[in-house]
């Protein structure tokens, strides 16, 4: 076992610890207003080392290694690809979520093959770069995109890469094991940093070779055998390697459940333990699914989202699928934004009052939450059904209606307190609220509290455009 | 292949999820231009030295590999988590053929396949008492027994393998229909006479009325072990609280403790609950979000409570639930979206599954879940989690696999 017993853990790092290594000259450059501001907010993983332009100087060269070890995550980051849509993989500091944060979202690539005509391709990287979507005010995508040698042929391998390459800047992963088939490829994008996918047991020293000379990051692949898999590790590494992902290997069916114990020990092993030799990015591959039993199109696809989606909450920094369906990419991105959310921070939204087209007194007054995906979906339908009226957002700790009201963040009490503070009385002169309709238990409670009028909204809000022509204004002698 | 001796076609989740999609839209396949018949697979040829590239400039290097071996180091944990049986037979003074135990893990969840949890992940299908609005995927399958509680019952045991049943008493609720305690209990004998697999008992909602019809249910149905579903820190305040406890104490059945997303409301809730029964009778809910819409919050708040009671943490030793019908919740699940997103009738079945999923990676112990294709994976899923393989299978040759 390779352990490096003295390395510290990013929980057990003070603030102190980084101080002692910063220029200490409370230069502000930062944009804190002195060193040790700087030093807790980069030891939470708010800043990072390069925020602070001194330390990058000669002058604090020593002060900038040693942080830099200190500081450096179990699982080192490994960056594919060049320039704007380059991808960093790995960099990750602990084992659970709730411990720190996760770091660099699992980047999620896209298959072709050697075998495609030169319009599926493109046809293809059109429909990857083209993938988008909207969630809480962010454009979701995919990052990258895998090349296949189906052909197992040098020539139209390397013509395949060539029409990639020229079609899209994205990152790219060249697969196969072949070395001399990798060559012709690599020999295509020697500027673009490929991932090599990949050195195995029988071609490690021809893929080694092939690395080093066009300096791209290198998978090892040891399906299945962990042991293999640190020897591989251990083995590139001596040869000069550095940027080293691991393929544990993704096995379809029964196989699934090996795989997910073989992610989760190897993390745990570097995360835990500092077992060097796990301390790499590990490579999922749903697309293994489409390797495993004859099936129907569609069961296979089902199988590879489940395989995906569990990858990305055990442990994979980078994923290759072949799947393109809606159905199976959707959950992905959405889950995958989720996960690398700080824990510690809801996802929320200011709260207040905000006005949408022009509202006059009269104007419907409606109440919601502060989590930011029920904020964006309110605002999206009122929006979209061009509606003049007053939102409040309340402050309900950035968690959503239905939660908020089970939790007690969103009460009859906290409605009327709401209601006050944002003087509700000078937007709208009728003095009467609509809540959300998964809030309706708190209808009553909430006109005894606040003395206002309630009506109970629909319960998801692309209702909306209809409840507001069918119940506004509000009849009198209700 | 890996080891099988029974028909291929019962553990392909595709011939079933075809039959449970269809009659509705056609899944489209936009990317595809291959039959099924058409896909090939390759067996790998060995891939030797015979390529050597010579390369001159390169520092000096191992010329064979470094032998590394690999030793999982298990961690072992203070404490473990309490062990709760749901369901009685005759012999325990119930009327169930089978019962189910959940809890009993020692480590977290699925970190080394030599300890595999002790017991192995139990699967609930909803029942609802009336009708409810439920996106079409969701009716669909259940068509035919939609207003026949007892019929659903047996629809979710015969034919979906459900390992327990959850009855939810909708119709209770003040604001909907108001039904009473008395009937609700009616609906419940209903059911325990329809199948024999343990029960979960959900309410309304409403403290008052939920203590109400729980503590009738509780007389009518006594010695069964209900998973009564569920007793809150508002049924506390509103002073209902110890009434139902009492009930399920004095007539053998199990509490779940539903708290929103916040760990120290549900130690609170569990110490209240300690006045009046054995912690061996309690089962958390700590809450199920949908994906999309804070499924994070609920897969880190059931890491860190399963993190805390291995620990030590006594007040959090309890099997956990999880809703993951509430998948549902999520528009993403149900609403017609650009066909980019694909229908919503397969949308929303995967959207319930990988909700689900993620909770079985936090430690969930029990799900209550609806949509067939969703239970039948987990079932496939959790057995495999359960008994991991130990042959290590084929290299899956997906780099030439034509697909």
């Amino acid at each position: 076992m390779k352990n490096n017993e003295n390395k510290k853990s990013i929980k057990e790092i003070s603030p102190i610890d980084v101080y002692k290594l910063l220029p200490k000259t409370n230069c502000q450059e930062c944009g804190e207003a002195n060193c040790m501001a700087f030093a807790t907010k980069l030891v939470n993983g708010e800043y990072t080392i390069p925020d602070c332009p001194p330390l990058l100087t000669e002058e604090y060269s020593g002060f900038l290694k040693a942080l830099g070890e200190l500081l450096a995550p179990p699982v080192r980051a490994v960056s594919i690809g060049t320039g704007e849509h380059a991808m960093i993989v790995g960099g990750k500091h602990v084992l659970y979520r709730h411990d720190f944060t996760y770091h660099n979202p699992t980047p999620i690539t896209i298959d072709l093959t050697d075998t495609m005509s030169k319009d599926e391709i493109h046809n293809r990287i059109s429909n990857i770069e083209g993938f988008r979507y909207e969630y809480i005010g962010r454009e979701l995508k995919l990052d990258g995109i895998a090349i296949r040698s189906t052909s197992d042929e040098p020539d139209t391998f390397s013509e395949t890469v060539k029409t990639a390459a020229a079609a899209t800047s994205y990152p790219l992963i060249l697969c196969t094991l072949d070395p001399a088939v990798m060559e012709a490829g690599l020999a295509e994008v020697p500027d673009r940093r490929p991932l090599i996918y990949a050195a195995t047991e029988e071609n490690w020293q021809e893929m080694a070779d092939l690395a080093l000379r066009f300096d791209a990051p290198l998978a090892a692949s040891a399906p299945g055998d962990i042991a293999l898999l640190r020897t591989l590790a251990k083995t590139l590494t001596a040869c000069g390697i550095s940027d080293l992902v691991l393929d544990p290997g993704t096995f379809p069916d029964e196989g699934f459940a090996r795989t997910i114990y073989n992610f989760s020990m190897l993390r745990k092993a570097a995360c835990t333990f500092n077992d060097e030799l796990a301390g790499f990015p590990l490579l999922g591959t749903p697309i293994a699914a489409w390797a495993g039993e004859e099936l129907s199109r569609d069961a296979v696809q089902w199988k590879e989202t489940y395989m995906a989606a569990m990858l990305l909450s055990r442990y994979a920094d980078l994923l290759i699928m072949h799947s393109m369906e809606g159905w199976s990419l959707l959950p992905q991105l959405i889950w995958r934004f989720n996960l690398y959310t700080d824990p510690r921070k809801p996802v929320s939204v200011e709260p207040g009052v905000r006005t949408f087209g022009s509202p006059d007194k009269g104007s419907p007054l409606l109440i919601t939450t502060n989590y930011a995906l029920t904020y964006f979906t309110v605002e999206a339908d009122i929006k979209s059904a061009h509606l003049d009226c007053y939102l409040i957002v309340a402050d309900t700790s950035g968690i959503s209606v239905e939660s908020a009201v089970a939790g007690r963040y969103l009460t009859s009490d906290s409605i009327a307190e709401t209601l006050k503070t944002y003087e509700a009385e000078n937007l709208v002169d009728h003095h009467t609220l609509i809540i959300p309709g998964l809030a309706a238990r708190l209808s009553g409670e909430t006109e005894e509290a606040s003395g206002w009028r309630v009506l109970v909204g629909p319960k998801d809000s692309s209702g909306l455009k209809r409840y507001i022509e069918e119940y506004w204004p509000p009849k009198d002698d209700e | 292949m890996t080891r099988k001796n029974h028909n291929p076609a019962e553990t392909v989740l595709g011939q079933r999820l075809l039959s449970l999609l269809s009659g509705v839209e056609q899944v489209e396949f936009e990317n595809f231009k291959m039959e099924i018949g058409d896909l090939e697979f390759f067996i790998p040829v060995g891939i030797g030295g015979a390529q050597g590239i010579a390369l001159s400039d390169q520092p000096p290097r191992p010329t064979a590999l470094i032998r590394e071996g690999f030793d999982p180091q298990t961690v072992s944990y203070p404490s473990s988590i309490r062990e709760v049986t749901l369901g009685a037979t005759q012999k325990d003074g119930g009327s169930r053929a089978s019962t189910v135990t959940i809890g009993g893990s020692t480590t977290p969840p699925f970190f080394n396949f030599e300890y595999p949890p002790r017991n192995q992940t139990v699967i609930a299908m909803d029942v609802f008492d009336m009708d409810v609005s439920l996106p079409k995927a969701l009716k669909k399958p259940v068509a035919d027994v939609l207003h026949d509680p007892g019929q659903w019952a047996k629809m979710n045991v015969e034919q979906f393998g459900a390992e327990v049943v959850t009855v939810h008493l909708m119709s209770t609720d003040p604001l909907i229909e108001d039904r009473s305690p008395q009937k609700a209990a009616e609906t419940v004998e209903e059911v325990l006479q329809a199948v024999d697999v343990p029960l979960i008992i959900g309410g309304c909602g409403d403290p008052k009325k939920d203590a109400a019809v729980f503590t009738e249910v509780a007389e009518r149905a006594s010695g069964e072990r209900l998973l009564l579903n569920s007793v809150t820190l508002d049924m506390a305040e509103a002073k209902t609280l110890e009434g139902v406890a009492a009930a399920a104490q004095e007539h053998g059945h199990v509490l779940l403790a539903f708290t929103g997303l916040e760990l120290n409301s549900a130690k609170e809730l569990n110490r209240r609950l300690y006045e009046y029964l054995p912690p061996e009778e309690i089962v958390m809910d700590l809450t199920t979000v949908a994906l999309g819409y804070g499924l994070e919050y609920s897969f880190t708040i059931h890491e860190r409570a399963r993190h805390a009671a291995l620990m030590g943490d006594t007040e959090l030793q309890h099997p956990t639930i999880s809703a993951s019908t509430n998948a549902w919740a999520a528009r993403e699940a149900w609403l017609n979206m650009d066909p980019v997103y694909s229908p919503r009738e397969i949308r929303g079945p995967i959207w319930e599954t990988i909700n689900a999923l993620t909770l079985l990676l936090a430690g969930v112990d029990i799900f209550m879940m609806m949509h067939p294709a969703a239970v039948r994976t987990m079932q496939e899923i959790r057995s495999w989690l359960m008994q991991p393989d130990t042959a290590v299978p084929p290299r899956p040759d997906w780099v030439r696999t034509r697909c």
